[in-house]
């Protein structure tokens, strides 16, 4: 017999231990997420794909299926608080889109465009974060590092390096590079790399590919990012 | 340096487990965490540079850049400004010729703030090199900064400074209670051990730590995991602001403590036990590493403990500065030398704790309480306190009351009693269980400390009407933006964003529109944080605002619009430059 789960009023099914994520993504359905990613370890630190699972709050990517759950996430109330968590996102670091060369590709844009974001709704913290410019290949600027571990996790998974760590505390955190200088061409990191290619922002680039594709022509330009997620994660072994 | 390292890593074992314990002792020999000891770490323990450098970012106590030789943190507790903190920093800042925040040129010495040493009842206080120093006022400081001066070693200075007093007010089951080394663990061999965990089942011992689990639960669902390695942790990080009681636990009843963690081995079948001390009482360390010597002497810990072949030890690790570390599995994370981030539940502790080996975590009073019971039978505990909250419990009690210290009182007492017992008068309300638990006005003083009603770690502070409510919630509110761990959104951003709404409205500048956003913005961390931390970050706002809300009121300025500066104010530099001050050189702002 196989268990079932009942997300927004829809019998979904799982295996054991399968989380609610894993589960919904097979079953066709969306839900928000930035730091989940089908490769990796699931971590739970953005909160975007939070659920109500039989009245509380949990994180959809870690919390595991169970049989007779009622999981609430396309609600009005949820996509709100999606919608704050998202704001936070943007006034915690430096994402001044129209000049970003990811505008488009951006996965932090694309659930912004998703939940209907329209402004900032909090104030800007301005935090002063220097570029690392120094590899050859690969950019970095940390202005738009949403902590997300995605390459901490695709560099030590996948491309078994361990070049990228968070860092600090609070609203101090920043992320850090493996190496004696602590500068990106000092690290292990290559243009093939995993980690080059995960993040969900503008924080890590690849130098000499910007706009090859237009602005206007971009994946979350004429695709909304529950399609284009969907199509991706659920081709993932 | 190369030797020092070296030394230090043989004496760690080179564990990295040890982490903090090695980072500790690098930061007391030069002040800071220098680069080259990050490179050499990394090299001898076989972990990335990365990962030290996050460790030490961190926790507040290690710092890459020198502090000085002597570094004065200054502890930032409501209960310390309202001690007149800030001018005794003031003044240390001026007799010591050192700004707030900075070290002085020679490198002598440093001053800062830090969150609450848990010296609330004999405040104001400081660490100095990590020992707490209480009681501060002008002479003690010009007697500290002549000792400066003279370069004397720390432990070459009278030993008053750093007198720590147990103030204990009023006593009940517990702390009335005897008990003769190795006697509650003869009393569970001699009942059965099964029986003992039958009989703290009976108790209706709920954890005492804050959260109130059935302990006897916690304890079974551990000992009946398959995985045969178990651990025995105890929680003695106490940062909730306005807690101090496990201080004068670990102080006065170690013995105790360490009987209940003993016993715990028993009934769980572990061979291993953590007491995990909170950075700022470094002056318990010794003493307490002194009474493990002795238990261990007398049979009572290590190998075939009282000749009955059981085997249990107990290492104690040092904190260095991090409220969130008293989360149970933040502090699983520190006590494995990394940085204390909570973890995704499930799976729990008792599953996957320490070394992900199924592990308790449990508070020093809990452990206490059990030693007790073991002897004394469950009936004897159940017998006090509520249906849903048996025995007592030891508050610390702070704030406007002359006589702030321990108080033992059963669980189900008004509030009001507590108030008469420690003689405070005059009263505008109380903090019950730190700012992470509810603050109540004075219309509630007939409600009971119990989990039914009012739970409590044991933080009870007292705030009389002279007191400035929005100022009590901008301290709470600020402690819990530096305590954050940063790994979430809503926290991370949350807490920052609360502190300077806050701010604004603290400073004059609100709206109405502030008072709203203040409100979504509480109940946004409090659904969404991934941790307790940030689940009640918003509690000294919200619990104020629903009883306060005309104070609240009161401190907005404009009602209709809310701009985040002052104008007028923002032009004083130019009219300053340009020398003139007339009504023409001011603005008028709507609302004025
Ligand atoms: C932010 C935060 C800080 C905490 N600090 C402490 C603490 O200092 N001491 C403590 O015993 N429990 C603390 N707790 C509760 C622990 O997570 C845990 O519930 C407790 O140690 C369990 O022990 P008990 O069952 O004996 O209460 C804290 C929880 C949170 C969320
Ligand atoms: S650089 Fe990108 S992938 Fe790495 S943590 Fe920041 S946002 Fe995530
Ligand atoms: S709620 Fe705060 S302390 Fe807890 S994990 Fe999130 S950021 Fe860290
Ligand atoms: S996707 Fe689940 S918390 Fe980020």
């Amino acid at each position: 017999m196989t268990q079932t789960f009942m997300l927004d009023g829809l019998a979904i099914p799982f295996e054991d231990g399968q989380t609610i994520m894993e589960a919904a993504i097979a079953a066709g359905h969306y839900i928000p997420h930035l730091c989940y990613h089908p490769d990796f370890t699931p971590y739970g630190s953005c909160k975007l794909c939070n659920v109500n699972v039989n009245g509380k709050i949990c994180t959809a990517c870690t919390f595991p299926a169970m049989e007779g759950q009622t999981v609430i996430s396309e609600s009005e109330e949820q996509n709100t608080d999606r919608q704050r968590i998202t704001q936070m996102l943007f006034v915690e670091g430096n994402h001044f889109c129209p000049s970003c060369e990811k505008s488009g590709n951006c996965q932090l844009q694309g659930v912004a465009y998703h939940l209907k974001m329209t402004d900032d709704h909090f104030n800007h913290q301005f935090p002063h974060r220097e570029i690392d410019a120094s590899h050859p290949d690969i950019l970095i600027d940390f202005n738009r590092c949403i902590f997300c571990a995605l390459c901490v996790r695709a560099s030590q998974e996948e491309d078994g390096k361990d070049v990228f760590a968070i860092s600090g505390r609070g609203i101090n955190k920043r992320l850090i590079i493996n190496s004696d200088s602590g500068q990106l061409h000092d690290s292990e990191l290559t243009v093939n790399d995993r980690a080059t290619h995960i993040c969900p922002t503008g924080a890590i680039l690849i130098k000499h590919t910007a706009y090859q594709v237009p602005i206007g022509d971009r994946q979350y330009d004429h695709h909304s990012i529950s399609e284009v997620s969907m199509e991706q994660d659920s081709s993932a072994p | 340096m190369n030797d020092f390292i070296v030394q230090l890593l043989e004496a760690n074992g080179y564990r990295k487990t040890r982490l903090l314990a090695i980072l500790r002792a690098i930061q007391a020999t030069y002040f800071h965490i220098p680069k080259e000891a990050i490179t050499l770490l990394s090299r001898l323990l076989g972990l990335p540079v990365s990962h030290i450098i996050s460790v030490v970012d961190f926790y507040s106590f290690f710092h890459s850049t020198p502090r000085g030789q002597y570094d004065i943190l200054f502890s930032d507790s409501i209960t310390d400004h309202m001690q007149d903190k800030q001018n005794l920093m003031n003044y240390f800042s001026h007799q010591c010729q050192v700004g707030i925040g900075q070290v002085r040129k020679d490198g002598r010495v440093s001053l800062d703030n830090t969150a609450c040493t848990g010296m609330c009842d004999q405040g104001p206080a400081a660490l100095i090199n990590g020992y707490a120093v209480p009681r501060l006022d002008r002479p003690k400081i010009d007697l500290i900064a002549k000792l400066i001066e003279q370069e004397l070693p720390l432990a070459e200075w009278p030993e008053t400074i750093f007198q720590v007093d147990d103030l204990i007010w009023k006593t009940g089951l517990l702390l009335n209670s005897r008990l003769e080394p190795g006697e509650s663990l003869l009393a569970a061999d001699a009942r059965g051990l099964n029986a003992t965990l039958n009989e703290i089942d009976q108790s209706k011992l709920r954890g005492r730590g804050g959260a109130g689990f059935k302990t006897a639960l916690k304890w079974r669902l551990c000992a009946s995991e398959p995985e045969q390695e178990r651990f025995v942790v105890c929680n003695a990080d106490e940062g909730e602001p306005g807690t101090f009681k496990d201080r004068v636990l670990l102080n006065r009843y170690a013995d105790w403590l360490i009987e209940g963690m003993t016993l715990a081995s028993l009934l769980i079948k572990s061979q291993q036990g953590f007491l995990y001390l909170r950075g700022e009482y470094l002056h318990l360390f010794e003493p307490l590493q002194a009474k493990l010597a002795e238990r261990r002497r007398n049979g009572l810990l290590g190998d075939n403990i009282l000749g009955k072949g059981w085997s249990f030890d107990i290492e104690i690790c040092l904190g260095a500065g991090s409220y969130i570390c008293g989360e149970e599995s933040a502090l699983i994370e520190s006590l494995e030398g990394r940085s204390g981030i909570a973890r995704n539940r499930p799976p729990y502790p008792v599953t996957e704790g320490y070394l992900n080996k199924p592990t308790i975590v449990d508070n020093v009073e809990t452990f206490i309480a059990a030693a007790h019971i073991a002897i004394q039978g469950g009936n004897w505990f159940a017998a006090q306190g509520t249906e849903q909250s048996s025995g007592t419990k030891i508050l610390s009690i702070s704030g406007d009351t002359p006589q702030p210290g321990i108080y033992e009182v059963p669980f189900g007492t008004p509030i009001s009693a507590i108030l008469e017992d420690c003689l405070a008068e005059d009263v505008l309300g109380v903090q019950v269980g730190g700012p992470s638990g509810t603050f109540i006005s004075n219309r509630e003083f007939h409600r009971r400390l119990a989990f039914e009603d009012l739970p409590s770690g044991g933080s009870f502070i007292i705030f009389n009407r002279q007191r400035d409510i929005l100022e009590i919630v901008r301290n709470f509110t600020h402690f819990f933006a530096d305590e954050s761990c940063g790994f979430c959104t809503p926290c991370r951003v949350g807490t920052i964003l609360l502190s300077e709404q806050i701010d604004k409205l603290y400073d004059g500048y609100g709206s109405v529109g502030d008072i709203v956003a203040l409100q979504e913005l509480g109940h946004l961390l409090k659904t969404n944080s991934h941790c307790g931390l940030g689940q009640t970050a918003a509690n000294p706002m919200l619990n104020t605002l629903a009883r306060y809300p005309a104070i609240y009121q009161s401190k907005i300025k404009f009602p209709h619009f809310g701009p985040g500066f002052n104008l007028d104010e923002a032009l004083q530099a130019a009219r300053k430059i340009a020398h003139r001050d007339d009504s023409e050189a001011h603005l008028s702002q709507s609302g004025d």
